[in-house]
């Protein structure tokens, strides 16, 4: 067992023990249980209504009726729920001084972070899995195309690890877990509103930089069934960036 | 065994430990003593490589810290203050996990957790969750988890701090019999814990080291005079000054109740004797006459008293 699956091991037996992962995970697989229904409803009523306006069987095409908006309302309970998950990583380590055993013992800080974020992504990982049951039982009553869904899905997954990283370094920055769960909703909010702000600025260089930095046109392009490297590339490098600055923020604390 | 030369922290504009050199051979127990924010933490946590000093060098079993931190790690067990507990963890989990990232073989994992739970008296609350563990037992697992990977040098924060007289017995025989084979620095403001356990006292006071002795020597050295307590059973009005005239003493006071007076003598001369002869010449009804002999408490009081305390 290297170090790193040790604290790996560790976190899914703190995060499981705890009734936190229940409870988060019960609101999380709700809300999105209710949204989903909301978007076949809302899809069988205006194919119901088609059918009456043209007298005929309506081809609806159910990626667009039903799994867009669902993606696009996930990503917002997802800048809810995940800072929740990341709060305690480092911020509980500090106030219960674990802190001290994890750094005075021969591991290194890099197997420190990256042990916390595997797990809390697994976490998420499995929590997002559960959603799987919506498309698999639509696809028993209903034909849609699978790839849109998978892309929708990898979308979720790199869009929830981002957050799950910015969430990793805020609870590295304190030792209260409320305070690191704030920080990291603003920090989040706030990438999500450059993408806002960059439409202000149209198509100038400034406006596309800030549209490349939030994630709205990533995640966007993604669950629209969109695959370009350029998007893969945005998430993988902001999950670095974020990883570094949690080690240097555990640094800066050792040092000050 | 532990080797620190001129180390300095400065934590902004606070200077926590200014120029501290010390060192400590193989098998000793040394006590740091000193009044709380005297720089005790601090430097143990130097010590661990937790954090680096702003200057200075530290070797530990031979190893510099700040240039093999790895093998520094390896060979220090640390109980910080608060003994760092993961509460939801039942006491078996913390220490398969404390052995893993201390880089045990699964194989002498087994075996040390074995020894280590039978030395700490952890036997019987191994299945249980720390969480609902008393403050004794999280502090023997605190210590367990100081000892698991056996190493030479042990480093222990106020290590019976919050105990009661019995588990701090219990803690203190189960450091005793760790001397010898292993090099143990604890901090203490209990003054007896020092006098009790340790070979060696290091005086810290405002990041500075005022003395390094054993309890015995430092306490010689303060000894310029005796002092003597005695209680009457009746006090006359002219027995303080009648005191006073007893050949050897240089000082009498009032003591806490009226009955009761303090006398100062020179270093050893005996004047029981004379003392006792005349409380019983004057019918006054001798009740009680002790020597006070010095304890570390006053060694304590008379190297730390010379500035404000900080914090």
């Amino acid at each position: 067992m290297t170090p790193v699956h040790t604290i790996i091991a560790k976190e899914l037996r703190s995060y499981f023990v705890s009734p936190v992962v229940y409870v988060i995970g019960a609101i999380f697989l709700a809300m999105v249980g209710l949204l989903s229904y909301q978007a076949v409803a809302n899809a069988s009523n205006q194919a119901l209504r088609l059918m009456q306006l043209q007298n005929t069987y309506a081809q609806l095409n159910l990626n667009e009726m039903i799994f867009r908006p669902l993606f696009q309302s996930m990503n917002l309970i997802l800048i809810i729920i995940l800072p929740l998950l990341t709060m305690r990583l480092f911020a509980e380590e500090r106030k219960l001084r674990t802190f001290e055993l994890l750094l005075t013992s021969p591991i290194g800080v890099n197997e420190i972070v990256s042990g916390k974020f595997l797990s809390v992504a697994i976490v998420y990982g499995g929590l997002l899995s559960l959603t799987g049951l919506i498309p698999l039982t639509l696809s028993a009553y209903a034909t849609f195309d699978w790839q849109p869904v998978f892309l929708g899905y990898l979308a979720l997954l790199l869009q929830g690890m981002l957050m799950l990283s910015i969430g990793l370094f805020a609870s590295a920055l304190t030792e209260n877990q409320i305070i690191a769960a704030f920080l990291s909703f603003g920090l989040i909010l706030g990438l999500w509103l450059l993408g806002a702000l960059s439409s202000a600025f149209g198509d100038s260089t400034l406006g596309q930089i800030l549209s490349y930095l939030s994630f709205t046109e990533h995640y966007e392009r993604l669950i629209r069934g969109l695959l370009n490297v350029k998007d893969l590339v945005y998430y993988i490098s902001g999950m670095a960036f974020m990883w570094f600055a949690a080690h240097q923020a555990i640094d800066a604390y050792r040092w000050k | 065994m532990i080797d620190v030369q001129h180390v300095t922290k400065r934590y902004g504009q606070v200077t926590a430990l200014d120029d501290i050199s010390f060192s400590i051979p193989k098998g000793e127990i040394v006590a740091f003593l000193g009044p709380n924010g005297a720089g005790k933490t601090t430097t143990m946590r130097i010590l661990t490589g937790f954090m680096p000093p702003t200057s200075g060098k530290v070797r530990i079993a031979g190893f510099d810290c700040l240039e093999e931190p790895w093998e520094v790690k390896k060979h220090i067990g640390y109980l910080p203050e608060t003994p760092p507990l993961y509460l939801e963890l039942t006491v078996r989990e913390y220490l398969t996990f404390v052995g893993r990232i201390k880089r045990l073989e699964p194989e002498q994992l087994q075996e040390r957790m074995r020894i280590i739970v039978k030395q700490t008296g952890l036997s019987d609350v191994q299945g249980r969750v720390i969480g609902h563990l008393s403050r004794g037992y999280r502090q023997r697992v605190g210590l367990a988890q100081a000892l698991l990977h056996n190493p030479p040098v042990l480093i222990l924060d106020e290590p019976t701090t919050g105990l009661d007289p019995n588990q701090i017995i219990e803690i203190r025989d189960l450091i005793k019999n760790l001397a010898g084979s292993h090099t143990i620095i604890l901090s203490t403001h209990l003054l007896a814990e020092a006098t009790a356990i340790c070979q060696k006292v290091i005086i810290i006071h405002q990041g500075h080291i005022m003395a390094i002795d054993t309890p015995k020597q430092l306490g010689a050295k303060l000894r310029q005079s005796e002092i003597l307590q005695l209680t009457v059973k009746q006090s006359d009005p002219d027995l303080l000054e009648t005191l006073g005239k007893i050949p050897g003493v240089i000082h009498v006071s009032q003591g806490p109740s009226p009955n009761t007076y303090v006398l100062e003598t020179h270093l050893g001369e005996d004047i029981r004797e004379e003392l006792t002869k005349l409380i019983v010449t004057r019918g006054a009804g001798l009740l009680e006459l002790t020597s006070q002999s010095i304890s570390l408490e006053d060694v304590f009081k008379v190297f730390t008293k010379t500035d404000k305390p900080a914090g």
